[in-house]
């Protein structure tokens, strides 16, 4: 199960970091949630995947009986999820508010921050 | 003990609240500064705690380290909280002067104090995955602070700050998933000791270079530093100075503490990156700042190449060493704030920011010219201000280490320094103004122009205090650099008889 996850995970990096090469923000936005899934897997993964065991105590026991899955990735992968999409949500509004102001999406084309002509020395307009 | 603990993180959290609650007010804005002086007052107490026990650790809703979330505080970590709630304090002092009811209706304070909270908690957290959220709280907070108010220039900023610091939080992420699978721990204290035993050496070196990535773009190290001078000089001063001041130096401590006490297995790799990455970062950002014709983008740039003194100090692993670069983030933290908040005041009276286009401040304003010259020379590195001790101390340790190119980079460096130094005085304060304007402090009006200079005042005397009588600060950072050096005491503390 472990190798499959993991050869989807790879896949996921590898699909995330082409769609991050782009110079279209949203295109990057896109990697870049692909990317935060993959890593989400990666912790997922990394606490080792049980079958059809439940992370669940019998009523009125302490401990559980026999071995269950690991509770903890979940709780951490849940997190993770969460952050990232409220992340992902202002991302998207800066995005929109950029397309709004700038007028453009394309990375190159932000230059109001740092000028293009700009030359040491020299006064801009 | 745990209160000590939890106050510095919970304080910023509840001014936070209550300051979003009243932002349409100006009750909002004394909530602000009363939260600041009581994180002043807390951090302090915790200072105090940790000088007179060593190491103190609080287990979050008592559950046992290391299942539950541990809070520790080392001097490392309690001199950091201790910064960071002055910083705040004196940004929150000059925004009294500089930011508008509009900004304030938007959340300014909320923001703030809530970034401020994301500072301190991971400057206090013992658990990886807990530094991960305190990170997430600290960018989503600077995120709303970088573009608040909504300029162009800010959203522009905004996406590249944004989009890089993204990947470097998964990045960090990323990596601690795999640490969780090769150790099956999350603890620090118990990383340091799990990681040891760890049969495939090598797989812990190759997740260190993703921390080291993750932690690097936050700390801004060459070559992971497009961001910075991208965003730090279009949103308002106060905000752009607690930037300078803070947000890389978490990634700095971040640095030193993961591999102080995690990553030490393979010293001669890691640290030796570390090394070179450092001799690269101070060389860029300095010559990066000799380019720049924009007030604010010069200091930027200064942010990486003195970045760059503290990673050395951690690359150089010996106390010496360590002890440089937690006395060089002291000393950063005081004086870069220090300068944004100078070039905020210069550009109100003067009327613009770029170089070209002002100038005249000194005949105008000759206090100001010397509040700029303190900390100014103290970033180059003059002796007896603050910034002289921390190159001292850095510089020293290389020579022992008989890395001499190193320590000619650092020389180098502080000498190139007082070239963007003089190039600003030159520029700003000696050249007359090119449009024959009359800069004048009389233009802010003096509601505005006191809480400015306030702040700026006492920095610069804190650079001061810290230049004459460094022995106390050179001694707390010995203390900080042996602690950091041997773990035994900060492990033992943190899992109690749990220790092996």
């Amino acid at each position: 199960m472990e190798i499959v996850v993991s050869i989807l995970i790879g896949l996921l990096f590898a699909t995330a970091v082409y769609l991050m090469l782009a110079r279209n923000f949203l295109r990057f936005l896109f990697g870049l949630i692909l990317l935060s899934n993959a890593a989400n897997l990666v912790i997922f993964a990394a606490g080792r995947m049980t079958e059809g065991a439940p992370a669940l105590i019998p009523y009125g026991a302490l401990t559980p009986d026999g071995e269950i899955a690991n509770a903890l990735p979940q709780a951490l992968v849940l997190t993770a999820i969460v952050i990232g999409f409220g992340l992902f949500a202002f991302a998207l509004v800066l995005a929109f508010q950029a397309y709004r102001s700038l007028g453009t999406l394309d990375s190159d084309e932000m230059r109001v921050a740092e000028p293009r002509e700009e030359i040491a020395g020299e006064a801009r307009e | 003990m745990s209160w000590y603990l939890a106050a510095p993180v919970a304080i910023p959290f509840v001014t936070a609240v209550l300051a979003f609650l009243l932002r349409n007010g100006p009750a909002g804005r004394w909530v602000s500064l009363a939260g600041s002086v009581a994180l002043l007052v807390a951090s302090g107490l915790l200072m105090a705690q940790v000088i007179e026990h060593g190491v103190i650790a609080g287990q979050m809703s008592n559950w046992e380290a290391p299942f539950g979330i541990t809070l520790v505080a080392d001097t490392l970590s309690a001199v950091m909280v201790v910064i960071t709630a002055i910083t705040g304090l004196a940004t929150i002092v000059y925004g009294m002067g500089e930011i508008r009811p509009r900004i304030e209706r938007l959340g300014y304070h909320a923001l703030f104090h809530a970034m401020i909270a994301g500072v301190c908690g991971a400057f206090l957290t013992g658990d990886v995955f807990n530094l991960y959220v305190w990170f997430e709280v600290m960018l989503i907070a600077s995120f709303g602070l970088l573009v608040i108010g909504g300029n162009k220039a800010q959203i522009d900023a905004g996406i590249k700050y944004v989009a890089l610091n993204l990947v470097s939080t998964l990045a960090f992420l990323s990596g601690i998933g795999m640490l969780y699978g090769l150790t099956g721990t999350l603890n620090m204290a118990d990383l340091h000791l799990a990681v040891q035993e760890v049969e495939n050496q090598a797989l812990v070196t190759v997740v260190a270079m993703l921390f080291m990535v993750g932690f690097g773009v936050k700390a801004a190290v060459f070559p992971l530093f497009f961001w910075l001078p991208a965003a730090y000089h279009t949103p308002s001063f106060s905000v752009s100075a607690v930037f300078a001041g803070l947000l890389t130096k978490v990634g700095v401590y971040a640095l030193m503490r993961m591999f102080t006490l995690v990553f030490v297995g393979d010293v001669g790799f890691t640290h030796e990156i570390l090394l070179w990455v450092s001799a690269a970062t101070m060389l860029t950002g300095v010559l990066g700042a000799a380019a720049q014709s924009e007030f604010r983008k010069i200091l930027s740039f200064h942010i990486i190449s003195q970045i760059g003194y503290m990673t050395l100090g951690l690359a150089l692993y010996t106390p010496l060493g360590l002890a440089g670069g937690v006395f060089y983030l002291v000393h950063h933290i005081i004086v870069k704030a220090n300068l944004f908040l100078v070039a905020g005041v210069a550009q109100k009276a003067a009327g613009h920011n770029e170089l070209a286009r002002i100038g005249g401040l000194y005949k105008a304003a000759p206090f100001l010219g010397l509040l700029f010259i303190i900390p100014a020379f103290s970033l180059a590195g003059f002796p007896p201000l603050s910034g002289f001790w921390a190159k001292f101390v850095v510089v020293k340790a290389s020579l022992e280490l008989e890395y001499w190119f190193i320590a000619f980079v650092a020389l180098l460096v502080g000498l190139l320094t007082i070239y963007s130094m003089t190039k600003i005085w030159a520029a700003a304060f000696w050249k007359p103004h090119p449009d024959g304007y009359e800069p004048k402090l009389s233009r802010i009006p003096p509601g505005d122009l006191w809480p400015m200079l306030l702040p700026i005042v006492a920095l610069a005397v804190m650079t001061m205090i810290i230049g004459l009588f460094p022995e106390v600060f050179v001694q707390l950072a010995e203390t900080a650099a042996v602690q950091l050096l041997d773990p035994t005491h900060y492990v033992e503390t943190v899992l109690g008889e749990v220790a092996r």
